[in-house]
């Protein structure tokens, strides 16, 4: 919906004033309010906790250990031999040694099950740039990309906000934990052609956000499947990968179409980003992994308007080529993700709340609806001011998600102590304890 | 397999133009002084390589900035997380200050303006993303830089109007030349949003006069269009006259808080200034908060990274050194810009007295087989593939004008500039030798050369052509 200029004459573009930038959503207004009054165990220890940022800051000190143990990392080694090529160094194509860098820790990720050819790695400034990307290539304005839901809030802005591109909802619900059904898809995709609207893609995000689990092997073929048969494209945005508590439970795209053989695959794209799995959303490190040749070259020059800066791609070649320090971190990240996921699910537990069984990521999808007075996406809002203002814990409502069914909430655990953990579930306590007796 | 989309498969891009190509060329047969002295001199690229020591010494002064330290503490943590997209404030502040020192302090910035992009190319794409619909026109006055047709028109639909302008006033934008354009874009069915004009501009490397600023000014006002600036090589004015920002010219006509200054929006980074492309570091300059609060937005799209940010403030802060940098880079491109300007008047070429920027607009028409840019393309070709130097063809530019190029400078060292120079004079000797046509293409000079191009006083390479000066 446009706000309309009253200006004469000439005024900015629709885009520069529409709302799909999506920051009015409750999604942005809980950052605010966070922001307005954020908790700190010293000095505001009654306010709003954050809970809403799927940040991770529980490996920061494995990152730091290198660091000083490396200084030629980030510093181009004594007297800065390395600085004026590192400078100059504007090249689209990116820095080879960080692309093998990149294409061996996604190899790590996935326990050696899937190959990464580093030619195929084109990057880009964040995840955020990747998928937008992605879409002006594999769509034109428009068109459709079939999403299913709850998803990740940015995709209103990131898939349609410049690009004109639609997203038309693949409904998924809690009567088989929120998976993607073959019945959903086809659904979506007459929903999609009943408004004229043409399918370009499917995309998904595997670990998912906002579920927190993995998506089945199954499951992945059955989206495969699909895609094929429209004869159109799959996106698989992967950022969670490395968030998975146990590795063997994260089956890729690229595991199932190394299984088979790689056959149609140029319909198949990956992002990754090192935001999640290496808690570096400031770097600004995002990749686009791309069977396609045509959409490999395309997004490379495209890159142009998002590239990563040499001297960020430098620092990050030099870390991830450590071997030693990439298995380390991987393994020790996921032991730590699934401490604190252990701690928030029994905490809950304990408060009464059941969650969604996760397996990954870097929150928990918790089902609040039998505290809904009506099992409406209103009723939902007013839950989740009440444990904004009166709990203040900032956690993401699942209308924001775009999820079908009310009463579902996104809540981060790995931003945080866990002292700060504590306090957060001991006040989740308090507030099911006075409401049970209220009632 | 589903096909691409409209903009995968179109040529906006760019990538075909010749600009790119002869890139490639260098890339398979790049001059080195030791291992590949026959090679390629790449003079293509507009790169400032003469000032690198002065950023060494001041890292190896300051070497927290670059190791996540701030007094002696880490902030590493809060710099991996720091994604916020209006940016490091005190990157902003340390940005604008240097923005106002390259003005001589007659201009002041304020920080809440200023939008971080991933570099120019995507601080001028945003802009057309937020001032422009499909469709529209932007007009741009000729010659300019090759990558506006890919980072203005590629993905946001927008078109682009040319300003023709000629060599008979030294390229300078005219009154004459902006209603004709306006015109034209008229006839093609296109609504006009905006100017952009690159000041100091690239490829002429001259900055703007302040009648044309005034120009400008009246043009939009009349109009009731947008005025980019591209002042990304403001830092390398090396000689006079001063460079007069738009924002001077704004603020002498007392038009601040009217209307036309909500619509005057300047592009900066630090790609050229500090030699520093790869960092990715731009900036979008605007009045409007409707603009600013778009384009911040938009930024997520291509954020500067948070390591570079802090490096940045941290160097650019240093006001010691940036008044050192400013003046020696200055120094330092004037320098190389004489050797270039003798070197090609020793071969009996001509370049635009020029002030500004990393390269010189140079005069080869007198070497054209024809007035054509087919004689300009095949003489583009020789240049490259015979006497091994990459330049930039004028038509690359979209120059009305055949047998011009740019040739920059500044991403060589000075013996290199020599070795090309020596090359180039080599060159012309043997086509005044070989080539019979040149004799008649000397008697027609007459009819195309003007006073205004050419340089006071330059080594002739003939006696013959003393007379026609």
């Amino acid at each position: 919906m446009a706000i309309e200029i009253e200006k004469p004459g000439v005024g900015l573009s629709k885009v520069a004033v529409s709302e799909t930038h999506g920051e009015d959503s409750p999604y942005f207004a809980g950052w605010k309010a966070y922001d307005e009054n954020p908790y700190n165990e010293s000095s505001n220890p009654s306010g709003v906790i954050q809970m809403g940022l799927a940040e991770n800051q529980v490996s920061f000190d494995l990152l730091e250990k290198y660091l000083e143990e490396h200084s030629e990392a980030s510093s181009w080694g004594k007297g800065a031999p390395g600085f004026r090529e590192n400078a100059l160094f504007q090249d689209y194509h990116g820095l080879k040694s960080f692309r093998q860098a990149m294409a061996n820790f996604m190899e790590q990720i996935r326990g050696g099950r899937a190959r990464f050819d580093p030619d195929r790695i084109v990057l880009t400034a964040g995840a955020t740039a990747a998928n937008e990307l992605l879409t002006f290539i594999l769509a034109d304005p428009g068109d459709a990309l079939l999403v299913p839901t709850p998803y990740y809030p940015g995709f209103d802005r990131d898939l349609r906000w410049r690009t004109g591109v639609k997203i038309v909802p693949i409904h998924c619900d809690s009567s088989n934990n929120f998976q993607v059904t073959p019945e959903a898809m086809e659904a979506a995709y007459r929903c999609a052609e009943s408004m004229n609207l043409k399918v370009r893609g499917i995309l998904i995000t595997n670990p998912s956000n906002p579920l927190g689990a993995t998506i089945q092997r199954t499951v992945l073929e059955q989206i495969l499947d699909f895609a094929t048969n429209k004869n159109i494209h799959l996106v698989s945005d992967e950022i969670y990968s490395g968030s998975t508590f146990s590795s063997s439970e994260f089956i890729s795209i690229a595991e199932v179409l190394e299984t088979r053989g790689y056959k149609d695959s140029e319909r198949v794209h990956i992002v990754y980003s090192l935001s999640k799995d290496l808690g570096l959303p400031g770097f600004r490190v995002g990749t686009i992994y791309s069977y396609n040749d045509k959409v490999v070259t395309t997004a490379r020059r495209m890159s142009s308007f998002t590239l990563i800066s040499s001297q960020t791609q430098h620092l990050l070649a030099c870390m991830l080529s450590n071997k030693e320090f990439s298995e380390n971190y991987i393994k020790t990240n996921r032991e730590r993700l699934t401490r604190r996921y252990d701690m928030i699910i029994n905490g809950l537990k304990n408060a009464g709340i059941e969650c969604l069984k996760g397996n990954a990521g870097l929150f928990c999808w918790m089902n609040l609806s039998p505290l809904l007075e009506e099992p409406t996406r209103e009723s939902e809002l007013a839950l989740w001011k009440v444990i904004l203002n009166e709990v203040r814990l900032n956690i993401s409502p699942g209308s924001s998600c775009h999820c079908s069914e009310p009463g579902w909430f996104r809540v981060c655990f790995a931003n945080m102590s866990e002292q700060t953990l504590e306090v957060a579930l001991e006040r989740i306590h308090k507030f099911m304890e006075q409401r049970r007796r209220r009632n | 397999m589903g096909l691409l989309s409209r903009k995968a498969t179109c040529n906006s891009h760019g990538q075909d133009s010749s600009y790119f190509l002869g890139w490639q060329e260098y890339e398979r047969n790049p001059y080195d002084e030791v291992e590949n002295p026959q090679g390629i001199i790449q003079m293509g690229l507009a790169e400032n390589q003469l000032s690198f020591d002065l950023l060494e010494s001041w890292l190896a002064k300051n070497p927290d900035a670059a190791s996540f330290r701030r007094d002696g503490q880490s902030i590493f943590k809060e710099l991996a997380l720091f994604q916020d997209y209006h940016g490091l404030p005190a990157f902003k502040n340390a940005l604008v200050d240097f923005m106002s020192e390259i003005r001589g302090n007659k201009v002041k910035f304020d920080p809440s303006h200023v939008v971080l992009t991933a570099g120019a190319t995507s601080a001028n794409e945003t802009l057309m993303f937020c001032l422009a619909e499909q469709g529209d026109a932007f007009l741009l006055p000729t010659p300019y830089y090759p990558g506006f047709d890919r980072d203005l028109k590629w993905r946001t639909g927008v078109e682009i109007v040319p300003i023709q302008c000629t060599s008979s006033n030294r390229f300078q934008i005219t009154a004459a030349a902006l209603e004709e354009a306006y015109q034209e874009a008229q006839r093609k069915n296109l609504r006009v949003k905006g100017v952009l004009v690159t000041n100091p501009s690239n490829p002429l490397g001259t900055t703007m006069t302040r009648d044309e600023l005034d120009l400008l000014v009246n043009f939009i006002t009349d109009k009731e269009i947008h005025l980019i600036s591209d002042e990304i090589y403001s830092g390398t004015v090396f000689s006079s006259p001063a460079f007069v920002s738009i924002m001077e010219v704004l603020k002498d006509r007392n038009l601040g808080k009217t209307e036309v200054w909500e619509r005057v929006h300047i592009v900066y980074s630090l790609s050229k200034d500090l030699g520093l492309p790869g960092f990715r570091v731009g900036a979008i300059y605007s009045n409007d908060p409707i603009v600013v609060a778009a384009a911040t937005k938009m930024s997520s799209f291509g954020l500067v990274s948070s390591q570079t940010q802090y490096l940045l403030s941290a160097m650019l802060s240093d006001k010691k050194f940036t008044k050192e940098y400013i003046a020696k880079n200055h120094k330092r491109l004037q320098k190389q810009r004489s050797k270039l300007v003798a070197g090609l008047g020793k071969a009996g070429i001509g370049c635009l007295e020029s002030n500004a920027g990393l390269f010189c607009w140079v005069d080869m028409r007198h070497l054209l087989s024809s007035d054509t840019f087919e004689a300009e393309m095949e003489l583009w070709k020789r240049i490259v593939y015979d006497v091994k130097l990459n330049i930039s063809p004028g038509s690359s530019c979209h120059c009305s004008e055949p047998g011009w190029f740019r040739v920059c400078f500044a991403n060589m060292p000075e013996d290199t500039l020599k070795l090309a120079m020596q090359r180039l004079k080599s060159f012309v000797g043997s086509i005044a030798v070989n080539d019979r046509s040149h004799q008649e293409l000397k008697n027609s000079r007459r009819k195309f050369r003007t006073k205004w191009v050419f340089r006071l006083s330059f080594q002739s390479f003939h006696d013959r052509e003393q007379d026609e000066r």
